[in-house]
């Protein structure tokens, strides 16, 4: 050992005292400096030099720029002194990026050190050269690269490993073709095990941004055999790069899964908390492959203290650590179910802690230990914090709906909290009180009372509503209902619409509970609802209220006073298959947001399937024209005008023939509210308006044809295309007969007519317009004939739909009214379009938002249909689904030989409807619907069924 | 796995230093971080991991000073938060602190370090040992023999334990005198709540080592009672196996000091509670009562020392009067710390304080109930009841002396009211 260390040792060991200060190198921001530093840099003294350097540096790490310097600093690279030689390291990597010509100068340097007989140069400057990220450096890289990957000294070996990936970051294409990667899969069988570990690193870096370099590194089990033996010898960040590469490994049997655990389990007492977090994830991996039940129960015993003990390190390894927890305690409950006071809260923890905590406390809940967690969760909606204190009261409302017995006991809490009159304390425990009548019905009812007491206490709309439901639901035990509701309605503009929403029903459960006394009440809500406000839904809900109430009181009772389902009892669940993704990524980025790393790491393919791309170039094409020729069929349809005084209905449409702002690109109208309007065609208005009440999904039928076109069914899966129907009888229209067919094409819908002239006399001058309706459907082009169309003689033609018409709610949802023009005269006619030419090509949801949008759709948007039986096999079903745009997000194999498949559809206005088919074996198939908007879920049930008919 | 930069960043928001291993990151990646550490209530309360766009800032909280590290690909945050604390420590324990004027004192020193302790992201030294081998730190006596001798601040030597398999111990040790020293400290960390009931406690044991011994001293260290220790974790020089297979720590130790295991005693089995506290503290138009006494429980015949009691007190309090049967209190009205000095509990002198505190009158505190927090010590005491039998030295042939110390101190011993 020099005696250089020596002098420092006895200066105190451990702590070594910092008195000699490189602030001086800062003192040096004056004018000139640069020229000054130039000076000094090119000076003949080395001490000189080194200062200079180090002041270089200096301002170089406060983020000055110093890079003009360059050639002066490069210069000083050749020298015999190590220190020099690493400061001028440190600065070419910092400045080369900027001087990529500059470098090029250096690289000779680097070459000739590559060769030094000492090893710790050879390893800085193979080091350092792949830190210089530029391109054209790397061809002189690569000959010293591979000498040091088979350099005698492993300290050299293990440098170059690391370089081997830093290359790749700047070019893949040169790795593969020198065969580096290969080498690099040699180097896990080295005799050194930190160069197992850094190759092992490299590797896992290399296929994070290139799946494809997995060919040529094979990992298998004798590999993994020696990656298990350098486990137990390399340093701790090698240990965490083996274990995540063993992750990606499956043992061939049980056998191996166990002898792997336990090679892999004593990791799980390491100081290093990344190091056992790994493990853990590895660990808990293997366990799911492991039938033993003895060794797995030996196994979750072992987990648990480690777990545990990260939560004594510091906040933020016990943040990563609980998301972690939260993922173990879904999947295998057992393990730390004796360990919830590990999860109390400690009053200085931070913020993002405490809130984990609570998260895990409420999984972990159980009768055994609920008064125990019930007390803690009363201490902690008494602290400061209030977003804590919130999450706190919300916590002990779901421990009662998670711990049936504990009911009792949280309702009591609630209502001790509520007295507090701590004003956000109450409204978050009326919130959940709220679910807890959902959940235990007629059983707690005596204290709304108390509730009753707070009601102006509450400001927020969540409160408000819950309150409103409250009143609403037990209307008949509070004896001041209709002042209660009549108070808030009062302020009813001012709500906010989750509040409006709810006063509505409220109401109407109040009339339909006690009729004699409410009536002025109902009709003030109904009528604010319907016509005061613009809100859709609101007056959808509105007109449905007002019309069940005005025809059938007695449906309306059975509808709105309906028995309700129980809610369930845990939320916010993960779905299983990605809990089991997650799993498979404890520990990263992934754990802790509990998304899959696809689903935000960019450089990852999230997988998924790809549509084959349907001739999205022609319609790319095609668009300009269409608009071109929009234009003149608007002239001409202006031109030729339309005989005002037609038909008794006929005036308001063709007023919106005319008025039609025709598809250029004008965004969505809001339905207009034609309540108003008093016109003379009253009678199609309230046909059309009052219709709209049904909304709500009773379910209607698209045109479904069946046999004649089994013709399509035996070939490959193409889109269906029902066959055409009349949709204008010649008997109405003067002697014209059209029948038509919806048709999905090149990414656009079609309809394809055809005129059947049924006169005497030769027909001419077609056109064609659409009224407004549900999905602003609009033709895309001019009607195309070949007119004139002969007597006794049929013309077809196919005619563009585009969906940037003007919108206007239908009902059924699907209607479509329509006008056809020719030189006799205009009829006026209606069809039904097929739901399934309004699924969009890109209605394929990604594989993960989908189980996070169906929770997020409540369960009442949920239904649930019988399928008729089907002979096609699940292949069949999944490419028909996906010829018609229902895309088939997941498919998991059930119990009983059930299948299911996951699917999306999009609407072309945007509205996604997810599905689970299930299909039994040799049972009729059964669907489930969940959208957040429920009218459509009786098109797409049935637009299913006419695609999947046989 | 991999760091793509560093930002050193203090408590007013700036970027005191900057460190980029892969290409530079501009300082803009930063601001995600700047919005979080303004919403936060107190600066510990910054969320670890945030995203900003896409890229994934890191950070730890330490020493008043932020580190924040970025990265661009799927990591594992516990690996880059351990980092991070590692480098906080080596910076401690080459400067003595790591504050913000410490680092930029050193400013050439803490950049090479950070060069040396990651290559492209990866770790590549980060045991203290090697580094000090690599880059001398900063001393004067070092200082003033490079003067003299002309010897650099950087050696030009591979570290031989690099590679050797026990890369925590530097080859070539020689000591005059060999000793070994053992600090069994535990720490309580207890929840009770108003009644005086346990809610939770549970114990954090450390074994604190300094080892000056010559060669390659192999080591093996038993107890008497190993069952306690059921959740432990190692330093990396100790042989899981046979720990595993005969409850044996055995180990080739690092020079110097390092913590060779820590423990964790958790709830189920019975922690003793060395203390316990009564406190009344009450609110009523804008005064306070306050009335606490502190007493010894199961302290097994050793006495209690270093006792303090602290309370935070509501925002509202401006002052507090109290008087004292023990020891000396403080008021700090900046931060509302009421803190209570008792020193040594005498075995026939029960130490109380009671008092009032003023607050204005219509405020909030009438519910206020804060959370003490207790501080003690007892010496010659491991309240886990943990024992070392004995302590064999293999591989060398000199005679050390060994030693053996038990502390038992107060974690996060917090008394509710």
């Amino acid at each position: 050992m020099s005696m250089n260390f020596n002098a420092f040792r006895d200066g105190g060991v451990g702590k070594m005292g910092g008195k000699m200060s490189d602030s001086k190198y800062f003192n040096t921001q004056k004018k000139g400096e640069i020229y000054e530093l130039k000076a000094e840099l090119n000076s003949d003294k080395k001490e000189k030099k080194k200062e200079a350097v180090k002041k270089v540096i200096a301002s170089m790490t406060v983020g000055k720029d110093v890079s003009a310097l360059f050639t002066d600093v490069t210069m000083c690279m050749q020298t015999d002194n190590l220190e020099l030689k690493k400061l001028v390291y440190l600065y070419l990597i910092n400045y080369a990026k900027t001087q990529p010509d500059l470098a090029i100068l250096a690289v000779n340097t680097f070459v000739k050190d590559c060769e030094d007989p000492n090893p710790l140069i050879r390893a800085l400057a193979v080091r350092t050269m792949g830190c210089i990220r530029v391109e054209k450096i790397t061809e002189y890289l690569c000959e010293p690269l591979r000498k040091c990957l088979k350099d005698e000294d492993p300290y050299v070996r293990k440098t170059a490993a690391v370089c081997v990936a830093k290359l790749h970051d700047i070019s893949a294409a040169r790795v593969e073709d020198q065969g580096f990667l290969e080498t690099l899969g040699e180097l896990l069988c080295d005799s050194n095990p930190m160069v197992v570990a850094n190759a092992v690193a490299a590797i896992s870096e290399i296929l994070d941004t290139n799946p494809n370099a997995a060919k040529q590194v094979n990992i298998d089990t004798p590999t993994v055999n020696k990656l298990l033996t350098a486990l137990n010898e390399c340093t701790e960040w090698g240990q965490i790069f083996i274990l995540d590469s063993l992750n990606n490994y499956s043992p061939r049997d049980e056998k191996e899964c166990i002898s792997i655990c336990e090679r892999i389990t004593p990791r799980l007492a390491h100081a290093n908390a990344a190091v056992v977090l790994s493990a853990v994830k590895v660990l808990m991996k293997l366990m799911d492959q492991i039938n033993n039940t003895e060794f797995v129960q030996m196994l979750q015993k072992k987990l648990a203290p480690p777990l545990v003990t990260l939560l004594s390190a510091e906040a933020e390894i016990q943040y990563v650590a609980l998301r972690n927890i939260n993922l173990v305690v879904q999947k295998r409950p057992d393990i730390l179910k004796h360990e919830i006071k590990a999860f109390f809260v400690k009053y200085n923890d931070p913020i993002y802690v405490k809130l984990e905590k609570l998260d895990i406390m409420i999984r972990l809940a159980a009768q055994t230990n609920i008064a125990q967690v019930l007390a803690e969760l009363k201490e902690y909606a008494t602290e400061v914090d209030v977003d804590f204190v919130r999450k706190a009261v919300r916590a002990i409302g779901r421990c009662a709906i998670k711990v049936e017995p504990s009911a009792e006991k949280c309702v009591t809490t609630l209502l001790e909290l509520i007295q507090t009159k701590v004003n956000y304390v109450v409204q978050e425990a009326i919130v959940v009180i709220k679910d807890i009548f959902r959940k235990y019905p007629n059983k707690y009812e005596t204290i709304i009372s108390t509730l009753c007491e707070n009601l102006d206490s509450l400001d927020e709309p969540e409160a408000r509503a819950a309150m409103i439901w409250i009143v609403g639901e037990y209307a008949e035990r509070i004896d001041n209902a209709d002042e209660i509701l009549q108070s808030f309605l009062d302020g009813f503009h001012d709500e906010n619409t989750q509040v409006q929403l709810q006063l509505l029903t409220a109401i109407v459960k109040l009339f339909l509970k006690k009729p004699q006394e409410t009536q002025e009440l109902v009709q003030k809500v109904l009528s604010l609802a319907t016509q005061d406000s613009d809100n859709p839904d609101l007056r959808d809900r509105g007109y449905i209220y007002w019309r069940l109430l005005s025809t059938d009181p007695a449906a309306a009772k059975e509808v709105v006073l309906a028995e309700k389902p129980l809610i369930s009892e845990e939320t916010d669940l993960i779905e299983p298959t990605l809990l089991d993704e997650l799993i498979c990524h404890i520990s990263s980025l992934a754990s802790v947001y509990h998304k899959p790393p696809s689903a935000f790491v960019e450089g990852r393919v999230p997988v998924r399937k790809i549509q084959v791309n349907r001739n999205a170039d022609d319609a790319a094409e095609t668009d300009p024209h269409i608009e071109e020729d929009d234009r003149a069929e608007y002239n001409e349809t202006e031109e030729t005008g339309a005989p005002q005084e037609e038909v008794g209905g006929g005036d308001l449409l063709i007023g919106d023939l005319l008025s039609l702002d025709y598809p250029a690109p004008t965004p969505a109208q809001q339905p207009v509210n034609n309540a108003n309007q008093a016109q003379p065609v009253a009678d199609l208005l309230g046909d059309i308006f009052g219709g709209m009440d049904l909304g709500g999904g009773a379910p209607v039928a698209a045109p479904v044809a069946s046999s004649p076109m089994d013709l399509f069914s035996l070939s490959a899966p193409t889109t269906y295309v029902a066959p055409p129907q009349v949709i204008l009888p010649a008997a109405r229209a003067k002697g014209l007969e059209v029948s038509a067919t919806f048709a999905r094409r090149n990414k656009g819908i079609f309809i394809d007519l055809t005129f059947a002239n049924k006169t005497m006399m030769a027909m001419s001058g077609f056109a064609i317009q659409l009224n407004k309706n549900s999905f602003g459907l609009s033709p895309g082009a001019p009607l195309a004939v070949n007119s004139p169309v002969l007597p006794g003689v049929s013309a077809t033609t196919s005619l563009s739909i585009v969906t940037t018409g003007p919108v206007m709610k239908m009902d059924p949802l699907l209607k479509v009214q329509m006008a056809m023009k020719n030189d006799i005269d205009v009829f006026y006619f209606e069809c039904l379009v097929p739901a399934y030419v309004l699924f969009v090509e890109e209605g394929s949801m990604e594989r993960n938002l989908f189980p996070q949008m169906w929770r997020e759709i409540p369960d009442e948007k949920e239904k649930q249909f019988q399928l008729p039986f089907t002979k096609k096999s699940q292949d069949q079903v999944e490419a028909v689904l996906a010829a018609n745009n229902v895309f088939v997000v997941a498919t998991r194999q059930g119990g009983d030989g059930e299948h299911l498949i996951y699917t999306s559809v999009k609407f072309t206005n945007g509205i996604w409807v997810l599905g689970e088919l299930r299909l039994p074996a040799g049972a009729p198939p059964s669907l489930a619907l969940k959208t957040q908007t429920v009218a459509a879920i009786a098109e797409v049930h049935s637009a299913i069924c006419t695609i999947l008919a046989d | 796995m991999l760091i793509n930069s560093i930002f050193f960043i203090n408590h007013s928001g700036d970027i005191f230093l900057e460190k980029h291993w892969r290409s530079i990151v501009s300082r803009s990646v930063c601001d995600q971080f700047f919005d979080a550490q303004t919403k936060a209530a107190t600066p510990e309360d910054v969320p670890p991991i945030i995203t900003a766009n896409k890229n994934y800032l890191i950070s730890i909280y330490r020493e008043k000073i932020y580190l924040v590290a970025v990265t661009q690909m799927e990591v594992q945050p516990l690996f880059v938060i351990e980092f991070m604390h590692r480098v906080m420590d080596t910076f401690t324990e080459y400067f003595d602190e790591c504050t913000e004027s410490a680092i930029k004192d050193n400013i050439i020193v803490v950049y090479q370090l950070l060069e040396e302790m990651l290559d492209n992201g990866f770790p590549l030294a980060t045991e203290l040992n090697i580094l000090t081998e690599l880059i001398k730190p900063p001393t004067i006596i070092n200082k003033a023999v490079s003067m003299v001798t002309g010897k650099e601040g950087v050696s030009s030597v591979l570290p031989g334990s690099q590679l050797s398999n026990v890369p925590w111990r530097r080859q070539g040790v020689k000591y005059a005198n060999n000793e070994a020293y053992f600090d069994c400290i535990e720490d309580v960390d207890a929840i009770i709540d108003a009644n005086g009931t346990v809610v939770s406690a549970e114990i954090h044991g450390n074994i604190n080592c300094n080892v000056h011994l010559s060669g390659m001293p192999d080591l093996s260290m038993s107890f008497i009672n190993p069952r306690l220790l059921d959740d432990v974790s190692f330093h990396p020089c100790v042989r899981l196996k046979r720990w595993e297979n005969e409850k044996i720590l055995s180990f080739v130790p690092p020079d110097g000091s390092f913590v060779l295991m820590s423990y964790h005693i958790s709830t189920q089995n019975q922690v003793a509670i060395p203390v316990y506290v009564r406190a009344m503290i009450n609110f009523k138009d804008g005064q306070g009562k306050v009335d606490i006494t502190v007493g010894p429980k199961q302290t097994l015949g050793k006495t209690v020392d270093n006792v303090v009691i602290t309370v935070p007190m509501p925002k509202d309090v401006t002052g507090c009067s109290m008087t004292t049967s023990v020891g000396s209190y403080t008021f700090d009205p900046s931060s509302k710390q009421l803190r209570w000095d008792i020193g040594k509990i005498q075995p026939l002198k029960v130490p109380t304080m009671r008092g009032t505190c003023t607050a204005p009158a219509g405020s909030q505190c009438k519910d206020a109930h804060p959370t003490i927090h207790v501080d003690f010590k007892i010496m010659q005491l491991a309240v886990s009841g943990l024992k070392v039998n004995r302590l064999d030295m293999f591989n060398e042939n000199y005679k050390p002396f060994k030693g053996v110390k038990y502390i038992t101190k107060a974690g996060n011993f917090q008394v509710r009211t």
